[in-house]
């Protein structure tokens, strides 16, 4: 029975995405996209995913692979519940949510393993934590439950998208400062360490993290008007 | 945003069966997604693990790797891998590298089998052990290696399942497994003492390298404890074939 029930609602949904008349980057569409970069970012604005956002930026390659794992994550279980946003029971959708972003979560850390075996060591359990980023959790419940699946898909990128921002500038600052290196990579020259330069080890500690989350704050609100409150 | 124009499809999303039959179809899909990729990806995650474990014994004697050249380079400096019984006979049915020594440790003593690696680099030969015991959280584990006297640390490696981010997990560091360095394992007196992780030597730069002791790290008190219990646990098993070994070598000269 379920199976009927699940290729009807494919139709609709198939039904309903011809309804969408609009193109499919309408400007519409497009700030789906945009606005979390910057103006609504999941991080800077609404400060959700700290904890990771402190946890994995104090080099630049997990930042990036972190980023990229939720951006598949965010991207594939915002399309999955929007698909099934008519057939999920309403009393049990957080568990269905739940579910959805657990199963995803743990395809990224399996295909790691198998893959990418030093980056997923390196990001151990912060994989595991993508299940309780509450930006995940948050889209899904806020936005995929109620619109459609192209909609619910750019929503999710964007996102993740606006979260593996603000992890690879902080990541940047981290690891070049903490470390003199970028990807690994020597940055600041040997001769600077002569001259008497040394890394900032504070910089490889996490309220270093949250500082340059806080600096950060700071730049985009003085730049971007609309982000202050008004009293 | 336009959701109220789609088609609702007419069923009660509220009732019961229909929660429990949406519940029971949502297992199943996952669980069989789950299972197919996780057994798909299986053959390729252990051979990960496999390399790994090549490249973790092989930096125990200096010998840095990556993952992928770990293979070629265990095959031409990893001369013997030995199983051994308590007494330290070789028992040859087993396969020593395929040890799991986690599940070996909790045999009684007299059915473990302890695995030894024997390497030969540039005419001289390590003696490399297995390590595993228990930090705070969960397991700890690594290797050592000892030189030809089956006294003197080359070198070693230590991993761990779930130690403190920043503490614990600091064994994992190149600075914390360089301390072993040179180190000790049996006294003057020919007693194997180990090594201790110490937080009340007085020789935190390392230099004294017959004390028995590295410095500990600070807040990863459990943790240093449990490296120095496994040290000292596992190398007891070997005694046996240590005293044969040495014999061994003595007659030849």
């Amino acid at each position: 029975m379920p199976d009927r029930e699940l290729t009807s609602s494919k139709k609709n949904t198939f039904l309903f995405l011809n309804e969408e008349s609009e193109p499919l980057f309408s400007r519409k569409n497009r700030a789906l996209l945009t606005d979390p970069l910057d103006d609504n970012n999941p991080i800077t604005v609404q400060v959700l995913g700290i904890c990771s956002a402190l946890a994995i930026t104090v080099q630049l390659k997990p930042a990036l692979v972190m980023s990229l794992s939720v951006v598949a994550v965010m991207g594939a279980s915002n399309v999955i519940i929007s698909l099934l946003r008519n057939l999920i029971p309403n009393r049990i959708r957080i568990i269905v949510q739940l579910v959805v972003v657990a199963s995803m979560v743990i395809l990224v850390d399996q295909i790691l393993r198998a893959y990418a075996y030093d980056v997923s060591k390196q990001l151990s359990i912060f994989i595991g934590l993508i299940i309780t980023n509450c930006i995940v959790m948050g889209r899904l419940e806020a936005f995929a439950l109620g619109n459609g699946v192209w909609k619910s898909f750019l929503d999710g990128i964007g996102n993740a998208a606006g979260y593996g921002f603000i992890l690879i500038v902080v990541a940047f600052f981290r690891e070049l400062f903490g470390s003199g290196k970028l990807f690994g990579y020597q940055i600041i020259p040997d001769a600077l360490y002569e001259m008497g330069y040394e890394n900032n080890g504070l910089m490889l500690l996490s309220p270093m993290a949250l500082i340059t989350v806080g600096v950060f704050i700071w730049l985009q609100r003085s730049r971007n008007r609309k982000l202050i409150e008004k009293n | 945003m336009g959701f109220s124009t789609q088609n609702r499809i007419v069923m009660n999303r509220d009732s019961n069966s229909y929660t429990f039959i949406f519940a029971t179809a949502m297992v199943f899909v996952v669980a069989s997604t789950l299972a197919f990729t996780a057994s798909s990806l299986k053959s390729l995650q252990a051979e990960n693990v496999r390399k790994e474990k090549m490249q973790n014994i092989l930096s125990t004697i200096g010998i840095q790797t990556d993952r992928e050249q770990a293979q070629n380079l265990y095959k031409k400096y990893i001369n013997r891998t030995l199983a051994l019984d308590h007494h330290g006979n070789v028992d040859e049915n087993v396969d020593a590298f395929q040890i799991k020594l986690n599940n070996e440790i909790k045999k009684p003593e007299k059915e473990q089998r302890f695995p030894l690696y024997k390497a030969l680099v540039n005419n001289m030969s390590y003696y490399i052990i297995p390590l595993r015991g228990s930090g705070l959280w969960d397991a700890i584990w690594g290797y050592i290696a000892l030189k030809s006297d089956i006294n003197t640390i080359q070198g070693a490696v230590f991993d761990h399942k779930a130690e403190t981010a920043g503490l614990g997990a600091e064994i994992t560091q190149q600075w914390f497994m360089d301390r072993f360095k040179d180190e000790k394992v049996f006294n003057q007196s020919g007693q194997l003492v180990g090594i201790r992780v110490s937080k009340t030597n007085n020789d935190p730069k390392d230099f004294d390298k017959n004390d028995h002791e590295v410095d500990a790290i600070s807040g990863a008190t459990i943790t240093g404890d449990g490296v120095t219990n496994m040290i000292i646990e596992r190398l007891t098993h070997y005694l046996p074939y240590f005293e044969k070994e040495r014999t061994t070598i003595a007659s030849i000269k």
